[in-house]
This record gives structure tokens, C-alpha cells and sequence, in this order.
């Protein structure tokens, strides 16, 4: 529900621009982090604050896919069915899911707790096939994986994401990170998945560097500790 | 051949992310020595060292910069194009996870240089973790006094925004980003005017990608001659490779421009057990497909060009001889039609009925017509449209019928799909 804290949160996202409608994604995210969904409580908030029209807002809403015309489940749980991942089992594991869950695509279970849609390209392919969980990534899952998965968003214990928080945040508070309000849970999770460091490790084996710089240093080389420094 | 890891030099400490983790391997210090710099000096050494944009087109970016008016008494924006979107390209996503504050060097100095004040770094809104990293980064840069007002006392202010999209793969094209990041439905804008000149809010403005942006730290450290040393005739410098789909060992790679692929999947592992490459893309969906008669295609600009399509982002998505390539482009080709912004006739109305169909060829219910309908509706489409997109969502059906003709005309014949799209799963084994 859109309250008068939501109001001066809008404010705040307003006063981060040099022009103010920068702000209406943000906002929009914000109404979603309320809301599950661009209500038209929403939508009205945000055309006030900006001095647009209730169309204006609702055109570029309608624009985005991110932007939902009804609540999303507690968690939103997305299937890339691109081309990579479609091949490589992205189509299995939805098919799986609609049937798991008795719903399709873009469809809420009748708990509320989980809606699913199938999604473009989540730029982790070489993770494939990738799940999203309210934009978390849930990497190299199999239909087997992935039912688990939303059973265990149905039973309110979802398993953690593959690369990102140690627990898993509800849609609501997602998307309040989005509309730009950090919820200090940066530093949980890996620093990278191990098909990101494939060729890190690779390099390191064969003994391959980049070229030093002019200084001698090593790109990227740890710098010696301050005292071995003082000492030479 | 060397591999020459440079941005993920970093990326095996559990702390790659943190300011401690990069300041631990020598990061700001670019920033430092930049600020003792003349920004026209910056802008010089980027012109010098060849780097060219990572987001795909590869046009140069210190000509970019160069573009810039100054001292036109406007306000100058700099904006990090980080809404990685196209089907296959999986670098920029990693980098900013495991390293957010070469990123948010890169656009201190290239702020710096191009005397902009105010930055924004557009993320897709898709990447939550991506999200919370770079504002955490953005956060800890002000408290360190790298971002903020007079950075390290040199009387230069930045502010830098992190903006997350929303969903639209459209926004990646840099005028599109603009009316996003303005509040409007992204949709591109004509030009000319360019956005070096009238870009955001109608100010002049530099867009470029996370990729490019975060290689300028070390361009600064290492000069121009230093970064030329990567690279081939006219593609310098080092980059990263992502290798994806039915091979062994899927990742990321960094090496110099001018690999083959045989060269990484011979290194990498190659192609999934008893199973031959069969078609690949270089640099994404948008970049016409590629087969194993190019695996010695030096994967420079020039040289993926001469072979008859583009570098794009190096998304190389390789694909078995499980896979169906009328199945591949019909999904592609429905990724356009969904991402299609619908300000332009030909993409509009073309991505919507080439999904049709091909729809009906992968049916088999398509005829030899309708392979003709395809082609001619691509020509209708390249060179027409209003932007880039619609030429993209060209590439994969006309390659396609290019080099696997005969496979579509056997979906007519046999009236129907000959490939089992189990087998081209990577749980194949498990479920046989």
C-alpha cells in the first residue's frame, strides 16, 4: 500500500536528477516494491509528483517488461527461454514448471506466493539454462533443480542463489533495491560463478600474463604490502 | 597465443568486489595519476591506444570522447551503457558482479577527461546482485573521496547515479538509453544530432560500454603503446571472450582481440563429448551465424567482417549437431519481435509476421515461398529500419538460410522438425 512514506521516498528518488522525470523508473520500481505490481495508486503517485498525466505514466509503463499489470507472486520466477538456454534445456524446464505449478506463462499460483513468465536473455550464458528468482540467478538448472526450487518458494524456504545474496529477498524487496534504495546485502554471495573464472584459471595454468607495464608491475598483480615497500 | 587477463585479473579473491579487494591489486591508482593529467591528454591517449567500443559497433572510443564541444559552457554527461542485453553476450554482468570498482574508476577518469560532472551508470534492471554491487561500490567510492566533490584535491566533482532499468532490450541502443534515462519509453532518437552534441537532456554526452569504460584505468597505467601491444593491426588491446552453449568448459576468456575459436575451444576443451560444432555466433544474436568453416577466423573487427558478419561482443554461442537451426532462429527471431520498440514499420511489422513464418516452417507446414517471403522481408528490413535492431533481427534468418538451406527445405519435405530437442539439452545423458 502506497503511503506518505512512499511519497517522500519518491521525493528523494526525484531529487538524485538534474531533471526530474529521470526519476519515473525508479519511481515505478518503488510502486512495484509497495505494490507487486504498477497499481494505479501508482501510477497517479507518480504523475503527481512529476506533473504528468496519468497516460504519460501509463505509456512508458506498459512499455517495460519489468513493469507488472498485476501483483507478482512473492516470488517472481523467470525461465530464459532465448535461444542458448532454450536449447540447452530452458524449454524442458518450463514446460516442467507450467506443469508443476499449474500455471503459464505470466500467470500467479492462487497462494500468491509464486508467478512465472518465460524471459529473454539474462546475459548469464554461460550458465545455461538460467533461472531467475526476483532477478536472482539460479544457474545450470535442470527440471529436476528447478521444481525444487519453486517448491521451495511455495513452502516459504527458498534455496539461496547461485550467485547472489545468502537468502533469497521477496519480489517487494527487490524491487526497492532497484528503485535505487541498497539493502546492505552487497557483500553477501560469491564474486563470481566458475565458468567466470574458466579462463582466469586457464591463464594462471599456462603461466599467461599481460604484458608488464612500463613500471615492470604485473596488470591487475597485488601490490606489496606497505612495509615489504618501505623496506626496499 | 596468450591469454592476457587484465579486468579479471582480479576476479579469483573472494573479495574482488570490495574496495579493500581492488585497492589490495593496484586500483585508483589509475585515477590518481589521471587527475594530475590535462583531460585533452586523456582523451589523446585513448584516441592512441586503439581501443575500440566493446558493446559491439567497436567504434572508437577516444574519437568518441573527441566528439565533445568544449568549453561550450553546457553541463557534459557521461553515461555507462550497462544494460548487456543482446542474446549471448555474458561479460559485462560478471565483471561488474566480481569487480564494480574498475568500472567506477573507468568513468571517474573518462568523466574526468571529457570535463562531465555528472554520470549514470544504466544497469538492466534484471541483475539484482549486479545492482546492489554497484551501489555499494558507488557508495564506498564517495567515502573513499574518489567520487564526490574535489576528488583527491584536485577541485574535480563527480556524481555518479546508479539506474536500473526495467526491461527492454531496446535500451541498449545508446539514444534509446537516453529517452530511458529521460523518463520516456525507450525508443531511439534520429540522428543526426549525435549525442556527443545533443545527448542527454540535450547536452553533450559520451555512451559507452561497461567493457570500454572499465579497460581505460589500465590504458592509463600502462599507456597506449602498452595496450597497442594486444591486439592486431586495427583491433587493439585485450578483451573478453564468452564462450557458451554445448561445449565443455563455458566461460569467460581474456585474451587479446584477434583469437580464433579453434584457438579457445582447443584450449578450453572443446565441443560437448562425441558431438562436432555445428553453427556459432561471434558476438551475439545480431551477428550473422558463422560455421566450423570459420574456426580459424581471427576474431578481430576486420577480420569477422571479411568472413561476412561482425565481432560484435565475442558472444560466441556454439551450438552441436543436436540442435535445430530453424528452432534457433524462429526463438531469435521472437526475441526481436518482443523487444521491438514499435517505432518503425519494417522492425515492427517485419519481426511479426518473419515469426510467423518461420513458426510455420519449423511446423512443417512452411513452403519454398515462404524461404523467399523470408528473404525478401529481411531485405525490406536491412537498411530500413529506424535502428540497428531491425538489422539484427536480419542477420539470423538470412545467414541461417545461407549456410543450412537444406535443412529448412527438409522441414517441408518431412513435414515437420527431424531434430529430437532432447538431445540438445545438457541433461541429455541423464534423461536417455
Amino acid at each position: 500500500m502506497l503511503t506518505d512514506k512512499t511519497r517522500e521516498e519518491a521525493r528523494q528518488i526525484i531529487a538524485r536528477y538534474p531533471k526530474a522525470r529521470s526519476a519515473l523508473l525508479p519511481m515505478l520500481h518503488l510502486v512495484q516494491s509497495e505494490d507487486g505490481y504498477v497499481s494505479p495508486e501508482g501510477i497517479t503517485l507518480c504523475a503527481e509528483e512529476l506533473g504528468l498525466t496519468k497516460a504519460e505514466v501509463g505509456a512508458v509503463a506498459t512499455f517495460y517488461t519489468m513493469y507488472r499489470r498485476k501483483p507478482a507472486g512473492t516470488y517472481h520466477v523467470g525461465v530464459c527461454t532465448n535461444t542458448l538456454c532454450a536449447v540447452l534445456g530452458g524449454d524442458a524446464i518450463l514446460d516442467s514448471l507450467k506443469d508443476h505449478l499449474g500455471i503459464g506463462h505470466n500467470e500467479t499460483t492462487d497462494d500468491g506466493t509464486v508467478s512465472l513468465e518465460h524471459i529473454e536473455c539474462n546475459a548469464a550464458c554461460d550458465f545455461a539454462p538460467v533461472v531467475m528468482v526476483n532477478w536472482e540467478f539460479y544457474d545450470n538448472q535442470t527440471p529436476t533443480s528447478a521444481r525444487e526450487l519453486v517448491d521451495g518458494c511455495r513452502a516459504g524456504n527458498p534455496p539461496a542463489p547461485t550467485r547472489g545474496a545468502s537468502s533469497l529477498c521477496t519480489f517487494k524487496q527487490m524491487e526497492r533495491v532497484l528503485a535505487g534504495f541498497p539493502d546492505g546485502r552487497a557483500n553477501e554471495g560469491v564474486q563470481a560463478g566458475p565458468p567466470s573464472l574458466v579462463g582466469l584459471k586457464l591463464a594462471q595454468q599456462r603461466g599467461d600474463t599481460a604484458p608488464a607495464y612500463p613500471d615492470g608491475t604485473t596488470p591487475g598483480a597485488e601490490k606489496p604490502k606497505q612495509q615489504e615497500a618501505d623496506a626496499q | 597465443m596468450t591469454f592476457t587477463p587484465v579486468l579479471s585479473a582480479g576476479w579469483g579473491d573472494s573479495d574482488s568486489f570490495t574496495l579493500d579487494g581492488y585497492t589490495r591489486r593496484g586500483g585508483y591508482d589509475a585515477l590518481t595519476k589521471a587527475l594530475a593529467m590535462d583531460p585533452d591528454a586523456l582523451i589523446s591517449l585513448v584516441k592512441e591506444s586503439g581501443l575500440r567500443g566493446r558493446g559491439g559497433a567497436g567504434f572508437p572510443t577516444g574519437m568518441k570522447w573527441g566528439f565533445i564541444p568544449q568549453g561550450d559552457g553546457k553541463p557534459h554527461y557521461l553515461v555507462v551503457n550497462a544494460d548487456e542485453s543482446e542474446p549471448g553476450t555474458c561479460k559485462d554482468i560478471p565483471l561488474m558482479l566480481a569487480n564494480p570498482h574498475v568500472l567506477v574508476e573507468g568513468v571517474a577518469i573518462s568523466s574526468y577527461a571529457i570535463r562531465a560532472n555528472h554520470a549514470f551508470i544504466y544497469v538492466r534492471g534484471e541483475v539484482t546482485h549486479v545492482v546492489r554491487r554497484l551501489q555499494q561500490a558507488v557508495a564506498d567510492a564517495y567515502d573513499a573521496g574518489h567520487l564526490g566533490k574535489n576528488i583527491a584535491g584536485s577541485g574535480y566533482d563527480l556524481d555518479v547515479v546508479v539506474h536500473a532499468g526495467a526491461g527492454a532490450y531496446i535500451c541498449g541502443e545508446e539514444t534509446a538509453l537516453l529517452d530511458s534515462l529521460e523518463g520516456y519509453r525507450g525508443q531511439p532518437r534520429l540522428r543526426p544530432p549525435f549525442p556527443a552534441t545533443h545527448g542527454l537532456y540535450g547536452a553533450p554526452t559520451v555512451i559507452n560500454n561497461v567493457e570500454s569504460i572499465a579497460s581505460v584505468p589500465a590504458i592509463v597505467l600502462g599507456g597506449a603503446e602498452w595496450f597497442a601491444s594486444m591486439g592486431t593491426e586495427k583491433s587493439k588491446g585485450f578483451t573478453l571472450y564468452s564462450l557458451s552453449g554445448h561445449v565443455r568448459n563455458p566461460g569467460q576468456f581474456e585474451g587479446p582481440l584477434g583469437l580464433t575459436l579453434r584457438q579457445l575451444l582447443d584450449l578450453s576443451g572443446g565441443m560437448r563429448e562425441g558431438r562436432t560444432l555445428k553453427f556459432w555466433t561471434p558476438g551475439g544474436s545480431s551477428t550473422p551465424i558463422l560455421t566450423d568453416a570459420h574456426l580459424d577466423v581471427p576474431l578481430d573487427y576486420e577480420a569477422v567482417g571479411a568472413a561476412g558478419s561482425m565481432l560484435g561482443t565475442k558472444a560466441l554461442q556454439c551450438f552441436d549437431d543436436t540442435t535445430c537451426v530453424v528452432r534457433a532462429v524462429l526463438r531469435w527471431t521472437e526475441f526481436y519481435a518482443h523487444e521491438s520498440c514499435g517505432k518503425c514499420t519494417p522492425c515492427r511489422e517485419g519481426t511479426y509476421w518473419m515469426v510467423q513464418i518461420l513458426a510455420r516452417l519449423e511446423a512443417g507446414d512452411g513452403t519454398e515461398e515462404d524461404l523467399a517471403t523470408l528473404l525478401d522481408t529481411c531485405d525490406n528490413i536491412l537498411g530500413r529500419a529506424f535502428c540497428a535492431l531491425g538489422d539484427g533481427a536480419t542477420s539470423p534468418i538470412t545467414s541461417a538460410i545461407q549456410y543450412f538451406r537444406d535443412e529448412f527445405v527438409q522441414h517441408m519435405t518431412g513435414k515437420g522438425c527431424p531434430f529430437d530437442p532432447v538431445a540438445s539439452t545438457v541433461f541429455a545423458a541423464a534423461s536417455s
